[in-house]
């Protein structure tokens, strides 16, 4: 097992000239240097989150920082407890930080807003009120990016990029949870947002489905290069969808270790470098809870 | 204790399947299935077994003073159509009844605005509502009469309060039911203030906003024709309510019973035309009530 671990190690710190063997090159970003992208655009910066509850206030993450760059797909990993979605949502804007900040593109993040659209793992994120259609044209109209016809158009084409332009009249209680997904995916694409959100967006989705919904993912990433921040416990899905992973330690969040993982996709899955990858992501996160664990 | 015998191991098997052509994929129901499923042939029957239920009681019971027959009221309605005397009473009741419905409902909206923006608003809310929801508007109506006289003033007051405190709590409700994602979503959307209001909050609680909608219809309903009992016609000209006291007090039973038929039909048609629609419009097309 010893071995396997080092080799995969080793695999991963000869790193970039692998990229292209996996056929998603990333652009000059990651190598942070010398281009016009070196300036990150999504900056974490020693963010400590706390919640609320009745009796006392609670530590999410301490001193959180990471950054992400244009085009990035940027996976936060951690055991359930990390804080991780907490992140998500202080990204999102809906929580303040109560120490260090977040910046977009060198701005402060205060509030929500729709240059940083979440897709959520619930299903309910897609007011029933409204069709297929009338759900992706929603934001546009709402966060007034676009006029009625524009918004239309843009919303039928990300439709018809996830599959769905069929059930654009379809509400979305007519529709599987899958198709739900795609449906805020589409949502979300269409607002071009700087930053995509994702909150375990496949958590509540039947294994089969999430397979193929990763799939999709990454396809449309391949068209599209938006920027993404995907909230996972999966560390299989972590590998498949990063092409960074941060990963976290529980109770408070802590960053444990920033691993790449931009030569792992679907077809990876089950091959030693994969095996070697997840087996090290799993030490680094449980490792530390065994030996407090047994002493 | 015998061990279990490991199960056998079965040869495997892979079929090509053609086409499914052996039975049809649909069938269409049974021509009684499909009328039955029509509600209003429901409803229609069940309307007719009352009916026949009145008739034969009536024919029973044979004091035409006390409990006419069916058919005798539906004589008295048709002719109070026709002279138009009862349309001209609906038609006054309906006014009243619309404006301090209207009333009540803005009012309504107002105050679940403020309860959802701010916790003084919440407060506000809960204190009045649970101040005055339980008081009856029929007790009100002698400080109303004392307030804004003999007329529609008054009426319009304490069919306000009828309205307004039940749908308030309805719609508060509402509001406090509507999913947390939603509420982000909208949020991430960029709406805030009266659009995040008027565009997530109050179609995702429509269906409570509904239900307290037609809450607050019945009570208007029963808190106008109970004060048009009490005090009678204003200015010389009464409702429907007033036309079954006048009526009872000459011993025209028939005509009581054809004004309370009109209470009781009107009120059917809104239910079915009005909500009904309302509900198979939105609610149900959107699945958020079956």
């Amino acid at each position: 097992m010893l071995p396997a671990l080092a080799s995969g190690a080793a695999l991963r710190q000869q790193g970039f000239p692998a990229e292209a063997l996996a056929g998603r090159v990333k652009p000059a970003a990651t190598t942070g240097e010398g281009t016009e992208a070196s300036q990150a655009l999504l900056q974490v910066d020693g963010v400590s989150l706390e919640y609320r509850t009745s009796e006392r206030v609670v530590r999410a993450t301490h001193r959180v920082s990471f950054d992400l760059y244009a085009a990035d797909r940027f996976v936060l990993l951690g055991p359930s407890g990390c804080g991780k979605s907490t992140l998500l949502k202080a990204v999102g804007g809906f929580i303040a930080p109560v120490e260090g900040e977040i910046r977009l593109a060198g701005a402060r993040v205060e509030a929500p807003g729709p240059d940083r659209i979440v897709v959520f793992q619930e299903f309910d994120q897609l007011p029933p009120w409204k069709t297929v259609k009338q759900n992706v044209v929603f934001p546009l109209a709402a966060s007034r990016a676009l006029g009625r016809k524009e918004a239309a158009e843009r919303a039928m084409h990300y439709l018809d990029k996830v599959g769905l332009a069929p059930f654009a009249d379809a509400y979305p209680h007519q529709l599987s949870g899958g198709m739900k997904q795609r449906v805020a995916i589409a949502r979300a694409l269409a607002m071009q947002p700087r930053v995509l959100l994702m909150d375990e967006p496949f958590a509540a989705l039947d294994a089969l489905t999430r397979r193929k919904m990763q799939e999709e993912l990454l396809e449309l990433w391949d068209e599209v290069r938006f920027t993404l921040l995907f909230v996972t416990h999966s560390i299989e899905e972590a590998l498949v969808v990063g092409n960074r992973i941060a990963l976290l330690s529980p109770h408070p969040g802590r960053m444990r270790a920033e691993i790449n993982s931009h030569d792992f996709h679907l077809g990876s899955l089950g091959s030693a470098a994969f095996q070697a990858a997840a087996q090290r992501i799993h030490r680094l996160l449980f490792e530390e809870e065994e030996r407090h664990a047994t002493p | 204790m015998s061990r279990l015998l490991p199960p056998p191991v079965r040869p495997e098997y892979e079929r090509g399947l053609p086409p499914f052509h052996e039975v049809p994929l649909e069938r269409v129901l049974p021509w009684t299935a499909r009328i039955w499923a029509q509600g209003w042939l429901r409803r229609a029957l069940i309307l007719s077994a009352l009916a026949l239920a009145w008739e034969a009681a009536a024919r029973w019971q044979d004091n035409d003073l006390l409990l006419p027959t069916f058919t005798a009221t539906m004589k008295a309605l048709a002719e109070g159509v026709a002279t138009g005397e009862l349309i001209d009473r609906v038609r006054i009741s309906l006014n009243v009844l619309l404006q301090g419905y209207a009333a009540g409902v803005v009012l309504a909206f107002a105050l679940t605005t403020l309860a959802v923006s701010t916790q003084l608003g919440r407060d506000l809310l809960n204190t009045l509502t649970s101040m005055f929801n339980p008081l009856p508007a029929i007790a009100l109506l002698p400080l109303a009469l004392l307030w804004f006289g003999l007329g529609r003033g008054s009426l319009v007051f304490v069919l306000i309060h009828s309205v307004l405190w039940p749908l308030a709590l309805n719609t508060y409700a509402g509001f406090q039911g509507v999913p947390e994602t939603l509420r982000m979503a909208g949020r991430n959307y960029g709406l805030r203030g009266v659009r995040y209001v008027a565009q997530i909050l109050v179609p995702a609680a429509l269906p409570a906003i509904l239900s307290g909608l037609k809450i607050g219809w019945a009570f208007a309903w029963r808190t106008l024709i109970a004060a048009e009992l009490v005090f009678g016609a204003s200015s010389g000209k009464g409702g429907l309510g007033w036309y079954i006291f006048q009526n009872r007090n000459e011993l025209y039973t028939d005509r009581v019973f054809a004004g309370l038929v009109m209470v009781v039909l009107i009120g059917l048609l809104v239910e079915s035309l009005g909500f009904a629609t309302l509900e198979r419009l939105t609610v149900r097309r959107w699945g958020q009530q079956r």
